[in-house]
């Protein structure tokens, strides 16, 4: 466990990382997890936009373009995105509010594992070549028309990850509700723990529909129900109203951390204080609260009629205005400030005006009459990329770069940094910004291919072009990663200089109880506080150093999750094969077994001496 | 309305001009080239909104910039230590407000064209003597093809919607099998063919398709229905009111009076065909397969292939090919070469023009 | 945390199951996991109502014709009465009176098995009428919630089962009084959703 354990065997390495309830290892497992399906996500954006380079192009087939796009879809929002977003609040959160863990380490282990084997289920289809293909939305009749398994490993699989989610983002909020260091009131936490309060909040309230959805579908197409199936008097509009009521809020989930992330990387690199701290928590909350009242803007042309229409319109709006309110709160904290580009903060200047693009042109759908034209064109795609990549993507890496030595103890290399941003900035405005047009111009969305002769040729080509610019700027990234991780400079507290929070005032990376003394805050920026009236350390403790309880690893979390993965076969073969029952039930009496396990053992941890904290801080120098 | 109309062109001529520069796409589905009422509401709301936006963007961007460009490190010197501001009432009030009143700007003619575009309540009115006031097409979307009922006219037809000029036509929209998108761009938005209930809008068409580059506009599918969802198009002639009358009363006559160029053809088609496809005008909705009474005068085999005997044949012979995943089944090897040159040659023939 | 630590009705504190840190962590954290039930149970019940007496054409089945309030109405006494003793049983964990609590406890355990056997036989004797699972979209929403309902309680039977068996020989520590404690919320709150079934499923279905 302790951190002088270094020389361990690959197997004991092995054990540790399964069994890890460290929110820091847990974190990295996340990031790990996500970039592995951000990859693959990436791979799959490729091949679409090699199909459509030119038109009439078979280089993939009508059916393999569905797999594609839904796929694509799937991936980057459950399993890239939000798992990366994860591994941020895990490694980073607790360290924000001065926290020694997070308030549930075993269920946090469950959430990931559960992400886990979520993602590998849904992507294994790939190897039964029965791919979900009704679009990430499997809007119902087409998602019960779907033939094969393709479908089934979708609903199983979301099932499974959105139970991670779901216990993720409770273990969140009980941190951040329980567990904030001595002074830490609501209103000094730092904007990436509040924006990561409100994201859990959202996960709270935004997957159990999805969840009910999901079972519906599973029901319908694996048991025998009739939800969806108007024959039988079901209707497919639920399950449209369902997957928005859950999918709006998580567009909102995914972007508010990455503003939080943006506002950290604008206050260090800026020298400066955020700029109206109160009322960028007060937007936060209130974009988090409006995220639930707009779920229709995507069903304007399903005929909800007039009325409906015009209040999601006119709600949806009102979004624009707290999110105007950050985004000249971001600018205005940059007013007066003192800037340095690094990577991150390259990151941050590009994100302005593209997510303000991807922004504008949500409220033009906003307006729905002008949505009927708009709405399943590249108008929408091109809109979605410019907020989900011009916003959630670019903060992704900008934190990545930025807190690359806080997770790993080693700087990613800056040059290298820059020359990924511009090739996926440059690369990523040349395939979107065109997109509008083809929308325009009538080219409907998640086609596999177009014929000649409609003026959309060039455009398209454009777009591809663009798309493996970015491609080339996630290599650069990786082989950053890679060659930083092989020379293994180690750095400071604070190799970014101006850390303005706790975490940059403890060892990167931080020890595996975080804080010697649980520190006091004294206002927002408490480090930078500290170290303006000249406390070199940034921290003040709270209370002497005394013995500090641990919770103890676990491997039960990844069996409980493989249990739901066997299981989740055992659901999709039950009627075609003999063996398909007795796995479902095996699966689960697995994970049920594994559960009581856990209940039975009343595991409640164990004590860190005094003595061997006082010995780590002499080792590292008396520095916190 | 009109006043605010007045002002609101002012902002949208930036818009305009970005919008010309990168070009407009091609009339015959160019939604920034709106060839009737409904769409053009539409692109006016476009030249509004994106009026709105560009000054936001401008806005943003200025203050981006100077930011960017005053407050540099590098100028400032490594130890300078800016002024620790918490914040600005004012300026936060300012840019709290402002965009309250843009989105109010939008929001007005935004709920008033919404239930503008919604208003179908002329739909089902008669005149005294109980005939309709109104043109009506029943619109069924099907894997991956279009019918098209006109119901208070009795007849019926596929892939080509006929329709009257510079009135306003009522669509009843569902699907049959799956969920599908009713969309003619160049025309207005569109709205879903549901599976279980039945949708409604009007169109206005004010351009004489006559005048395109194919003679039509071209509609599109724009909800993901399976493999061939990209190939689900479908193609509309306008034409002046007089000589719609007319193709109507030649299709009701379809029935007796038909062309035949090629009586083999016709022989093998009521053989092997027929059991899917009518042959006359006169019906309802509710075929296997598209209605080829109006064969000939059409612009596309399929809805996207070139009309001509040729690709009508490879179309016979390998549908599934083609359009993954459609009803047809192949034909290849059930007929011969000499078999399906005569059905080719006497579907060419097929027309009420 | 010290399992073996022995207290007396004097030194236990006066609210047990948030005394630590970790407890307190249960606390809020069975809290919002209510929270997010909340909105499960809601999507279900919102599902359940689009949907209530649609069916295939020719579809012969109504809520009017097929609930019996009687039967219904004895589950609704039985699963009240269960949170009433749940509530003595909290009563006796604040008092550190162990064994009083068990027997509450069990009572609670009993009443809950008696409302689940018979939930059993309603849904068997709607199964004997033909009313199954895939009969309608109306029966598929019917025995998702009412079924998702039954399926909590189940649960929270086998959860207290262990609880009971579990301490029955260690007494009460502040580790498992927020066990104890959470399993009463989860119980509460069923026989809340249930309350809510009563009125929007079967009154409002027989009446309405």
């Amino acid at each position: 466990m302790s951190s002088v354990a270094q020389k361990k065997g690959f197997g004991a390495t092995l054990w540790d990382w399964l069994t890890t309830v460290d929110h820091k290892k847990i974190g990295i497992l996340y990031f790990l997890g996500g970039g592995f399906f951000f990859v693959l996500g990436g791979i799959e954006a490729m091949l679409i936009r090699w199909q459509l380079h030119i038109p009439n192009n078979d280089f993939v087939s009508a059916g393999l373009f569905n797999d594609l796009i839904t796929m694509h879809g799937t991936t980057m929002i459950f399993l890239a995105a939000m798992p990366i977003l994860f591994g941020f609040m895990n490694a980073i959160m607790p360290l924000q509010i001065g926290a020694r863990d997070v308030a549930f380490p075993f269920i946090n282990s469950l959430g990931f594992w559960m992400f886990f084997f979520g993602g590998l289920f849904l992507n294994i289809s790939w190897l039964f070549g029965e791919v979900p293909d009704a679009g990430w939305t499997s809007y119902a009749s087409l998602s019960l028309a779907s033939e094969g398994h393709g479908v089934d490993f979708y609903a199983i699989g979301l099932q499974i990850a959105g139970g991670g989610t779901l216990m993720a983002g409770i273990n969140f909020l009980v941190t951040i509700i329980n567990m904030r260091a001595p002074g830490m009131t609501y209103m000094r936490m730092p904007l990436f723990t509040w924006t990561t309060f409100v994201a859990s909040a959202m996960i709270l309230f935004a997957f159990p529909p999805l969840t009910v959805g999901l079972f519906f579908l599973t029901f319908d197409r694996m048991f025998g129900g009739n939800f969806f199936n108007h024959e039988m008097g079901g209707n497919t509009i639920i399950w449209e109203h369902i997957f928005w009521i859950f999918g709006h809020p998580e567009v909102y989930i995914l972007i508010l951390p990455a503003f939080g992330i943006f506002s950290e990387i604008f206050s260090i690199f800026s020298r400066k204080r955020l700029f109206g701290y109160p009322s960028m928590v007060f937007a936060t909350v209130l974009i988090g609260f409006l995220g639930f009242m707009v779920w229709a803007h995507h069903m304007f042309t399903v005929g909800l009629g007039p009325t409906a229409n015009a209040i999601f319109a006119v709600a949806t709006m009102a979004i624009a205005v707290p999110t105007g309110v950050k985004i000249f709160n971001w600018l205005l904290t940059m007013w007066g400030g003192s800037i340095v580009v690094t990577t991150p903060m390259l990151y941050a200047l590009g994100f302005i005006p593209s997510f303000v693009m991807g922004g504008v042109t949500g409220i033009m759908q906003g307006a729905a009459p002008l949505d009927y034209q708009l709405h399943d064109t590249y108008f929408i795609v091109a809109h979605f990329h410019y907020v989900i990549v011009g916003g959630v993507v670019l903060a992704i890496l900008a934190a990545t770069h930025l807190y690359w030595p806080k997770m790993f103890g080693t700087m990613l290399n800056e040059t290298l940094g820059k020359v990924t941003f511009w090739f996926f900035f440059i690369g990523f405005h040349m395939t979107f910004l065109i997109q509008h047009w083809l929308g325009f111009w009538g080219m409907p969305r998640r086609v596999w291919t177009y014929m000649d002769g409609q003026g959309w040729n060039l455009a398209n080509l454009i777009s591809t072009v663009g798309a493996f610019l970015m491609a080339i700027g996630v290599i650069v990234l990786v082989y950053n990663a890679i060659v930083t991780s092989i020379k293994n400079v180690k750095v400071a507290n604070d190799p970014w200089g101006d850390g303005r929070t706790l975490e940059w005032a403890i060892e990167s990376p931080p020890i595996y109880y975080n804080f010697s003394a649980t520190p006091l805050v004294r206002g927002l920026d408490s480090v930078w506080i500290e170290k303006m009236e000249g406390n070199e350390s940034g921290l003040t403790p709270a209370e002497p150093i005394k013995d500090i309880h641990m919770p103890n690893g676990s491997i039960i979390p990844l069996l409980m999750s493989f249990g739901l993965f066997i299981a989740g076969f055992g659901a999709m073969f039950r009627t075609e094969e003999s063996w398909g029952l007795p796995l479902l039930i095996f699966g689960l009496l697995w994970t049920f077994v594994s559960m009581a396990a856990r209940s039975l053992q009343d595991d409640t941890g164990y004590y860190i001496k005094k003595e061997e904290i006082l010995r780590d801080l002499k080792r590292k120098g008396g520095q916190n | 309305m009109m006043k605010g109309l007045k002002k609101w062109r002012l902002f949208s001529l930036l818009a305009v001009l970005t919008v010309f520069l990168a070009g407009c796409g091609q009339e015959e589905l160019s939604t920034l080239l709106p060839a009737g009422q409904v769409g053009r509401d539409q692109f006016n709301l476009l030249l509004l909104s994106s009026g709105i936006m560009l000054l936001v963007i401008i806005v943003v961007v200025a203050i981006f910039l100077v930011a960017l460009v005053r407050f540099r490190r590098s100028k400032l010197g490594e130890d300078h230590i800016p002024e620790q501001v918490e914040g600005s009432h004012k300026l936060e009030l300012v840019w709290t407000i402002i965009p309250i009143l843009l989105i109010l700007l939008l929001a007005v003619p935004t709920v008033y064209y919404t239930y503008k575009l919604g208003d179908v309540s002329a739909m089902g009115a008669v005149d005294e003597d109980g005939n309709a006031e109104n043109l009506v097409v029943d619109v069924t979307a099907k894997l991956y093809w279009w019918e098209f009922e006109y119901p208070d006219l009795g007849i019926v037809t596929a892939q080509e919607l006929v329709v009257p000029m510079d009135e306003k036509v009522y669509f009843n929209l569902i699907a049959a099998d799956v969920k599908h998108s009713f969309w003619i761009p160049a025309v207005g938005g569109k709205l879903d063919t549901n599976v279980e209930n039945v949708n409604k809008f009007y169109l206005v068409f004010e351009k004489d398709s006559k005048d395109l580059k194919d003679g039509v506009f071209y509609g599109k599918c724009a909800e993901l229905c399976g493999p061939s969802h990209a190939l689900m198009d479908f193609k509309v002639k306008t034409m002046p009111r007089a000589e719609f009358d007319r193709w109507v009363t030649a299709m009701q006559a379809s029935a007796d009076n038909q062309v035949v160029a090629n009586p083999e053809g016709q022989a093998l088609f009521q053989q092997s065909c027929i059991g899917c496809h009518a042959v006359s005008g006169v019906g309802e909705s509710g075929a296997q397969g598209p209605n080829l009474a109006t064969f000939g005068d059409r612009n596309r085999v399929a809805g996207f292939m070139d009309h001509t005997k040729e690709d009508l044949i490879e179309w016979i012979k390998y549908p599934q090919e083609y359009k993954p995943g459609n009803k047809m089944p192949d034909f290849d090897g059930k007929l011969s070469d000499k078999e399906l040159d005569a059905i080719a040659e006497y579907l060419m023939g097929l027309s009420v023009e | 945390m010290d399992l073996n630590k022995k207290f007396t009705p004097e030194t236990w504190p006066e609210h047990p199951e948030r005394a630590t840190l970790e407890a307190k962590n249960k606390f809020v954290g069975f809290w919002l996991f209510l929270g997010g039930e909340t909105i499960l149970f809601a999507t279900l019940f919102a599902t359940y109502v689009a949907l209530k007496n649609s069916g295939p054409s020719g579809f012969g089945f109504s809520t009017q014709g097929l609930y019996e309030l009687p039967l219904v109405f004895v589950m609704t006494m039985l699963l009240l009465t269960s949170s009433l003793t749940s509530v003595f049983a909290m009563y006796h964990l604040r008092n550190y009176n162990f064994k009083k609590m068990q027997l509450w406890l069990a009572v609670t355990a009993f009443l809950g098995l008696g409302f689940l056997m018979l939930e059993v036989y309603e849904f068997s004797h709607y199964v004997g009428l033909g009313f199954t699972f895939g009969n309608s979209a109306f029966s598929s929403a019917f025995y998702t919630l009412v079924g998702t309902h039954g399926f909590h309680v189940a649960v929270g039977l086998v959860w207290i089962t262990l609880l009971i068996f579990r301490n029955a020989k260690r007494g009460l520590n502040l580790y498992n009084a927020t066990k104890y404690y959470t399993f009463s919320l989860y119980w509460h709150f069923i026989d809340v959703v249930w309350v809510f079934i009563f009125t929007v499923v079967y009154l409002m279905g027989v009446v309405g």
